[in-house]
């Protein structure tokens, strides 16, 4: 069983913004979800896979990438070629 | 440049975007309309992913499918509705209201290409694009009474399509018959360097019905706890009819289904915690209030531009992946993927393809599943081929309640063909 205060961490953790009034339900669906989870601690870990797997390289190689005028064109908030963002702290 | 004229009466709600002159040349699909699902990037035209947070996000290039079906003339004539970022079965969780069911409009088109379906199953356009990350191109599909596919996992691009779960996700065609899917399929193989995870495989095929000798694998678990009879009923009738066209049915097992289901949903969570992590409303969307702190302008955005459904699986994600329980969820999950994937390596050995209903059920009416593990529970059939990475096809096999009931082929890797020909039999079967 997970709490409201799991939740409430779990939604800062994943900077989602939950509210209060919010946190119950949260929960409720959250517990009867993972419940039916539990079904994989049946799971018997059973190692290597049976598939041969191959690796898949490329060269290195220099392309263009997208114009910078045309990647800022979606933000509001350009300033000297670069996106503003909230503070840090 | 020529351009299609394309302003549809649309009643079921199907898309998001609408694009009156769209341009066409020449090509296999020069002069037919398609529709192009909204989580696939298309350069200059808006892309929401039926989310608040992408408003106004205008893509400032093409993804590998789009810049492959304007190769080939077609019109790409509009945006189609889904459930938000794809998590869902019904098309009811987008910001732009739900989709209806052209084949009974108080019922649920299926989810989460539901806008693409209800588009092409309404005569709208011919073909559409859809993906499918659990199910999301083969349930609308099979409740809106038309073909679709997810291809082999690493046969079309995934460059452009905004991500939800990258190691299962496909972006696939939809059409009213097997030979539109199989022409969209042609066009949609062609290799993209651009995304590492497919490898140079194009698809040149005609379908062919002729299926004597095939052996097709019946899993015991499709028609299991949870499948309503009388689809199961119909689902039986179309395979007896692909034996009754020379092909051998083999009854079989497949016992990783008992941990399908929740393999999926936790390994989609986790990839979706990590994926939907960009949508901050710096760069794009709603913009970030800049004199606030990081975390405070972040969380504010992101609660009020995601959905209920989409902020729950980003939590149920953090939590599987969170330390002192990734043993528990995560790495589990990875286990139980490899056992479905070694069921069909087993099946595989003596089978061709393995065939089921797409769907346990008829399409939902509107609203009738609000409880979201009830929700899940319904994808129980479609998983499996995308933990796999098989393809797997939904082609209209007859009807229940006069709603269409979806036949389910799935085949061996890479080999998008065998099942594109038992469709091709299956729908030579119900016209005749």
């Amino acid at each position: 069983m997970i709490e409201e205060k799991d939740v409430e961490h779990i939604a800062m953790l994943a900077d989602i913004g939950i509210t209060k009034e919010e946190l119950s339900e949260f929960t409720g669906k959250f517990n009867e979800i993972l419940d039916y989870f539990d079904i994989l601690d049946q799971v018997e870990e059973t190692g290597a896979s049976e598939q041969e797997l191959a690796n898949i390289f490329r060269e290195d190689e220099i392309v263009p990438s997208l114009p910078r005028d045309e990647v800022l064109a979606n933000t509001r908030d350009a300033e000297d070629g670069f996106f503003r963002a909230p503070r840090v702290m | 440049m020529a351009s299609v004229t394309f302003s549809p009466d649309d009643r079921y709600n199907a898309f998001i975007t609408t694009l009156s002159g769209a341009e066409t040349g020449p090509g296999r699909l020069s002069g037919i309309p398609v529709a192009v699902k909204d989580n696939i990037s298309t350069r200059g035209i808006p892309t929401t992913c039926a989310s608040r947070i992408l408003t106004g996000y205008i893509p400032p290039y093409d993804a590998h499918v789009v810049t492959l079906l304007k190769r080939e003339g077609a019109a790409i004539v509009g945006k189609t509705n889904m459930d938000e970022f794809g998590m869902g079965t019904t098309t009811e969780n987008s910001a732009f209201g739900p989709t209806l069911n052209p084949a009974d409009p108080t019922r649920v088109p299926g989810g989460s290409s539901g806008g693409s379906a209800a588009a092409v199953a309404s005569g709208m356009v011919r073909m559409a694009l859809g993906t499918d990350t659990g199910g999301s191109i083969r349930c609308p599909a099979a409740f809106c009474g038309i073909v679709g596919l997810k291809p082999t996992y690493g046969r079309v691009s995934r460059y452009g399509l905004i991500a939800y779960a990258n190691s299962l996700e496909q972006i696939g065609p939809m059409a009213r018959n097997v030979e539109d899917v199989s022409l969209l399929m042609e066009v949609l193989t062609i290799h993209d360097p651009r995304d590492s995870t497919t490898i140079a495989c194009p698809y040149r095929h005609t379908p062919d019905p002729t299926i004597r000798g095939l052996k097709i694998g019946v899993p015991e678990e499709f028609f299991g706890e949870g499948v309503d009879p009388r689809v199961a009923s119909v689902v039986w009738e179309a395979i007896t009819r692909l034996e009754a066209q020379g092909a051998e049915i083999v009854t079989c097992r497949m016992p990783s289904m008992a941990f399908a289901l929740a393999a999926y949903y936790v390994t989609c969570t986790s990839e979706a915690s990590s994926n939907l992590a960009r949508f901050d409303g710096v760069r794009y969307g709603p913009q970030a209030d800049t004199r606030r702190t990081w975390h405070e302008s972040f969380q504010e955005q992101r609660r009020e531009g995601f959905g209920t459904e989409v902020r729950r699986r980003i939590m149920l994600g953090t939590f599987a992946l969170s330390s002192g329980y990734y043993g528990k969820y995560y790495a589990k999950a990875q286990a139980a993927r490899q056992q479905v994937r070694n069921d069909f390596l087993r099946l595989f050995r003596t089978v061709d393809v393995i065939a089921g209903p797409t769907m346990p059920t008829v399409a939902f009416r509107l609203g009738e599943k609000t409880d979201p593990l009830s929700m899940y529970l319904s994808d129980v059939l479609t998983v499996p081929a995308n933990l796999a990475g098989v393809p797997a096809i939904s082609v209209p096999c007859g009807t229940s309640e006069g709603l269409p009931v979806g036949l389910q082929v799935m085949g061996q890797w890479f080999r998008d063909e065998n099942v594109i020909d038992v469709a091709a039999a299956c729908e030579q079967g119900v016209s005749s």
